[in-house]
């Protein structure tokens, strides 16, 4: 045993004999329903934007530093990577927004029943969707193309 | 008139702790701070929705604006509080978070490892950013 809790796995067959107690199927032999894709993608979008904060501190570090630590930064978030990068933080940064409000809900009793939990799911997608082209498009309008 | 016979007094035994023999001794079990962990996950989130979206606003309000009007922006005494707070809220929601992750997902040594690291990077981080901005706001006041 490498575990301990493998103690609680250990039962007796009818002949005596000392066996493993059965496990239930794990992820694999499921289909996702959307609450399972909306739980992990809350979760994969906060470890993104943990890793991404780091883009706030070197913004800030850079304005601290001067004109041309600045225009480093600059130059670097409008370069394809960076722009690439700032897409994915800007959607990861909405998705983790709205699946974290409808969190903060579910813990104060709202909107927790089956039924309701697939269409809100739905609307965070849709919302995030909808933020992340409303930025870039006004991002886009604003630097004039 | 035969004596009156009481049935010996049988008290069960008492059980004052709910859990199971093996796991106490094993020292399994509840570390006691759950509860602070959980709802200090949830109050800077609560916190971090206008100052994500205040920030998000201010950064698309200014885009393509140079390191001279940036750092006149976030010397703004209004600003700069609310970048500091947005930074350190931040970090210690991301640090949480990470926790949670390591916790699921990583065992043994290298799992205490991890969150161990993780925690000096948020620090250190929230530092960087705390600074910079106070760097700015003292400079400009």
């Amino acid at each position: 045993m490498k575990d301990f809790r493998d103690a609680s796995f250990v039962a007796k067959a009818t002949d005596g004999t000392l066996v493993r107690r059965p496990l239930s199927p794990h992820l694999g032999i499921y289909r996702w329903p959307i609450t399972m894709l909306a739980s992990i993608l809350n979760r994969a979008t906060g470890i993104a934007l943990a890793i991404g904060s780091l883009l706030l501190v070197w913004w800030l570090a850079a304005a601290a530093a001067g004109p041309i630590a600045y225009a480093t930064v600059q130059e670097f978030l409008i370069s394809p990577l960076g722009l690439l990068l700032l897409l994915g933080w800007t959607a990861a940064l909405f998705y983790h927004l709205y699946a974290g409000i409808r969190h903060l809900l579910w813990d104060i009793g709202i909107g927790f029943a089956k039924p309701s939990l697939g269409p809100v799911t739905w609307v965070v997608l849709a919302a995030t969707a909808l933020s992340t082209v409303l930025v870039w498009v006004t991002a886009y309008a604003k630097l004039g193309g | 008139m035969a004596a009156k016979i009481t049935p010996p007094k049988i008290t069960p035994p008492k059980i004052s702790v709910m859990r199971s023999q093996l796991g106490r001794v094993r020292g399994a079990g509840a570390a006691r701070s759950g509860v602070e962990h959980w709802q200090v996950e949830r109050l800077t989130a609560l916190a971090l929705i206008p100052l994500t979206l205040w920030f998000l606003i201010s950064v698309i309000s200014m885009l393509g604006a140079d390191q001279p009007v940036i750092s006149q922006w976030i010397a703004h005494p209004l600003n700069a509080a609310l970048l500091i707070a947005l930074v350190v809220l931040t970090f210690h929601h991301a640090q949480l978070g990470m926790q949670v992750v390591y916790e699921d997902y990583i065992h043994g040594g290298r799992r205490t490892a991890s969150i161990i690291a993780t925690k000096g990077a948020a620090m250190l981080l929230a530092l960087i950013g705390v600074l910079s901005v106070l760097k700015l706001y003292l400079a400009a006041h």
